[in-house]
């Protein structure tokens, strides 16, 4: 009887801890190797034949395609410099260097990926199209608010992912040091 | 006591190889994957032009808005795939994906340094079975292997600017993707 009752408390806690375990590691995205700048993180082997079990599930669950590592290289963002989650009720801007790149693109998704409704139907920008001051630097503001320059618009909701993506850029597996890769710095302003 | 700290060690352990094979065996029990999502949007071996994606649908999360993109779901069960898509003016792409979603191959239009980007995809078994002068003579010629027999080709195109998404779409409207022989 004893044995019985271990063994199926066992057998229970052991499919608790199993599946539970798959579950907060695929719903968080766990994946190794990445390459940390400033609050930007990317994967570079997400994109090649060394992604790892953990990101080939999220990626199977969540149903997107990795940029390739020939093609470029994507960091995301989920935090300001400080720490504060992106608020889509609040300003934040984005000023500062970006890595080497022939292109880049910067987008706006919520949580689950999906691009944000707002009224000037923009969802990002692109290196060619962003304003810059007269020494080539440039301020982004995602705001829920117009704002004069580069506004990005958060459409007012709770939570939202920035996404940086290089394309053709020589930043990738190999990078080790944030020397080779400045990234812009986030800083949040007044919130509404 | 000791007993009872016994099971849950047992079930520790077991809790760990239900994690890791769970892991394991998603992608391939996964039913919203990116090839699933694809597979009602697309047609065997041809190059389909995918919708942009919006505030309101997107075919994927995280799809880049900037780029006007075209996948082939390809079958190389019946032969050798042949890719030629012509380069539009800003910056393009193409990706290889298994039926899993990894990437494993991409070339861009620098890398491909002609007007064009012509490559043949094939299994190893059927790059195997290319003569071997005709691997030398065609040595411009990029030859792929996939690990598995069907799988994904995307090919994305930047339009650098909003105005100029049709110019990309345009460039992307030539490519091609059939089932031909290496020449």
């Amino acid at each position: 009887m004893r044995l019985l009752f271990g063994s199926c408390f066992t057998l229970m806690l052991a499919a608790v801890i199993g599946l539970g375990a798959t579950w907060l590691t695929v719903t968080h995205g766990v994946a190794f190797g990445s390459l940390t700048i400033g609050v930007w993180t990317a994967w570079p082997k997400s994109g090649s034949v060394d992604i790892d079990p953990y990101a080939r599930a999220t990626i199977a669950r969540t149903g997107e395609l990795p940029v390739g590592t020939g093609d470029g290289v994507a960091f995301y963002a989920r935090t300001d410099d400080a720490g504060n989650n992106f608020d889509g009720r609040c300003t934040f801007t984005i000023s500062g260097m970006t890595p080497a790149a022939r292109y880049w693109t910067l987008t706006l998704y919520d949580l689950d990926g999906r691009l944000v409704a707002n009224t000037i139907d923009r969802h990002g920008f692109t290196s060619a199209e962003i304003v810059r001051d007269a020494e080539g630097r440039f301020v982004i503001s995602v705001a829920p608010q117009a704002r004069p320059g580069n506004w990005l618009p958060t459409g007012g909701i709770e939570r939202f992912v920035l996404v940086w993506r290089l394309y053709d850029t020589p930043i990738g597996v190999a990078t080790r040091t944030t020397k080779e890769g400045p990234m812009p710095a986030i800083v949040r302003k007044a919130c509404s | 006591m000791i007993r009872s700290l016994l099971w849950i060690l047992g079930a520790i352990l077991l809790g760990g190889i239900v994690h890791l094979s769970t892991v394991l065996v998603l992608p391939q029990a996964a039913a919203q994957d990116a090839y699933s999502r694809l597979v009602p949007l697309t047609t065997v071996n041809a190059m389909v032009p995918l919708a942009a994606p919006t505030a309101e649908a997107s075919i994927m999360p995280f799809m880049d808005p900037a780029f006007s993109a075209a996948v082939c779901r390809y079958d190389l069960s019946s032969g050798s795939i042949k890719l030629n898509a012509p380069l539009s003016q800003a910056y393009t792409s193409v990706t290889f994906y298994t039926r899993n979603s990894v990437a494993y191959y991409a070339i861009d239009d620098r890398a491909a340094g002609r007007r064009a980007i012509e490559l043949d995809l094939m299994t190893p078994e059927q790059h195997a079975q290319v003569p071997e002068e005709e691997d030398v003579t065609a040595a411009d010629r990029l030859i792929i292997e996939s690990p598995t027999t069907t799988g994904l080709i995307v090919l994305r195109a930047l339009a650098p600017e909003p105005g100029l998404l049709a110019m990309a779409h345009r460039a992307l409207a030539g490519a091609q993707c059939h089932i031909g022989p290496v020449q």
